[in-house]
């Protein structure tokens, strides 16, 4: 745990230089969002995301990337409690395998989900479900990439909550779920809710798989990182920025939410 | 009674080799040895959380080798007393009557019981965080006896206790185990607790668990 620092005399000029360092960063980052914000003017933010094209696309996103978290959440906790608690042969292969969504260019898994769909498994199954250049396509696109950032977080969830209250709770007469279910996942809860909030903004920005999988149709597939390349590239800068500024916002909403509930006591 | 007849048990290179022990019915017995020697190994067996490779684990007149943890009927305070960290206190006592679907006035009235029992009835609305190692220790023993267990197993319960704290507890946990009428097994390294509180006193020696001679103290 870390602990407040109160500088000491002939400290000062340390904590100083520190401090100018992180401040130069975090004023970088600053200064882009005032630059971005100061480019457009309320009204034309305004009229620009009321434009029907850009409401879709914003309600696409919020619902796309509420499904994926959800999903999202769902694998990572059997998956992450299964690498926090046991020992198997092969687990550092499958810990390498959950890890490539996070080190692959997001654009190469979408060419490897478009490819894989033109296999006869995934013909198969879009027999039942089409996924390539549908909304479906969309969640699919978000929620690989997500989901390892996910696992990630709720595998060191696990791994920090110690395994004798369920080794208590199973000699008291649960069984192994009964105690994952009463004792340990109310005990992760903030994990949880992070996991869920890293696959939602993870998510968010997701563009490359989403654009090669799902295609960029207009009032179907597409959602705001798209919406800020089409703008783009039809030279509508203005709704380019506004999209740019929702985003930010949203961005600032979901990670001051995860903070407040690593805060939580 | 708990019984282990010549119990094996091995995990990479440490291996516990015919491991035998017998304690009587509402004894109260100590378990001794250096660290690493496979004490909490031989607490984790008796308790079902590991399966001996070879051997018998019984509880009173039961095998209860190849019974799951929960079917033992089995009293468990490990070290640190590893609370349950999202439930009051009143929730830790009454879990495992929940779990047996008892009714809710039966279990108020079990938990308000036990709670005057080991004095910390004004510590039921409480939430653990905050309660301090002696608290936290009496809420893991009225949580370990709620079910009216047929065996109880402690591991170090009272090593991260001040010396003050460390009495009293002793006193405490003598006290229940007689009430209950239940054979105790309790791990420790500190001479005094064996001393002040055990009936009989096994100490690890060369791989095997052997009963030291020892004349308890009167009560």
């Amino acid at each position: 745990m870390s602990r407040i620092l109160r500088p000491e005399p002939g400290e000062t000029g340390f904590w100083i230089a520190l401090g100018a360092i992180t401040f130069s960063y975090v004023g970088f980052l600053v200064l882009l969002i005032w630059a971005t914000t100061a480019f457009t003017d309320p009204g034309t933010l305004l009229r620009s995301l009321q434009a029907p094209e850009i409401r879709y696309a914003i309600g696409l996103t919020l619902i796309t990337c509420t499904l994926t978290a959800l999903l999202s959440v769902i694998l990572a906790i059997p998956a992450g409690y299964l690498l926090a608690r046991s020992d198997f042969p092969g687990r550092s292969f499958i810990e390498s395998i959950i890890d490539i969504p996070i080190v692959l260019p997001p654009m190469v898994m979408g060419l490897c989900l478009l490819i894989f769909f033109q296999t006869e498994m995934g013909k198969w199954i879009e027999q039942f479900v089409t996924f390539t250049y549908t909304v479906a396509g969309v969640v699919v696109a978000q929620f690989s990439i997500a989901a390892a950032f996910a696992i990630r977080t709720m595998h060191a969830t696990f791994q920090h909550i110690s395994f004798r209250p369920e080794d208590v709770a199973r000699t008291l007469g649960c069984s192994r779920l009964q105690a994952l279910w009463l004792v340990t996942l109310p005990t992760a809860r903030r994990g949880i809710f992070a996991a869920g909030s890293v696959a939602w903004a993870r998510s968010l920005g997701e563009f490359g798989p989403v654009l090669v999988f799902a295609g960029a149709t207009r009032m179907k597939t597409e959602v705001l990182p798209t919406t800020v390349w089409l703008e783009l590239s039809v030279g509508n800068l203005d709704a380019a920025v506004a999209v740019s500024l929702f985003m930010i916002a949203l961005a600032i909403v979901i990670l001051v939410a995860m903070r407040s509930a690593g805060d939580l006591r | 009674m708990i019984r282990l007849e010549n119990v094996s048990w091995s995990a990479g290179a440490f291996t516990l080799e015919g491991i035998s022990l017998e304690i009587p019915d509402a004894s109260y017995a100590i378990l001794m040895g250096p660290t690493g020697c496979g004490k909490t190994t031989v607490l984790e067996i008796i308790a079902g959380l590991r399966q001996p490779i070879k051997g018998r684990v019984y509880i009173g007149e039961r095998d209860v080798t190849r019974l799951p943890s929960g079917r033992r009927r089995l009293g468990y305070v490990p070290q640190d007393g590893a609370l349950f960290p999202t439930m009051k206190v009143w929730e830790q006592l009454g879990f495992a009557l929940r779990l047996r679907r008892i009714p809710s006035t039966e279990i108020a009235a079990t938990v308000e019981i036990l709670a005057d029992s080991l004095e910390i009835r004004h510590l039921l609305g409480r939430s653990v965080n905050g309660l301090s190692g002696g608290e936290r220790q009496r809420v893991a023993l009225g949580r370990a006896l709620a079910a009216k267990p047929d065996a109880l197993i402690l591991d170090e319960p009272l090593s991260a206790l001040d010396e003050d704290t460390r009495g009293s507890m002793m006193a405490l946990l003598k006290r229940m185990q007689r009430e209950f009428a239940i054979p105790a097994l309790h791990v420790t390294h500190s001479q005094t607790e064996a001393l002040g509180i055990g009936d009989k006193i096994f100490r690890f020696s060369g791989g095997k668990i052997v009963e030291e001679p020892h004349t308890p103290r009167k009560p």
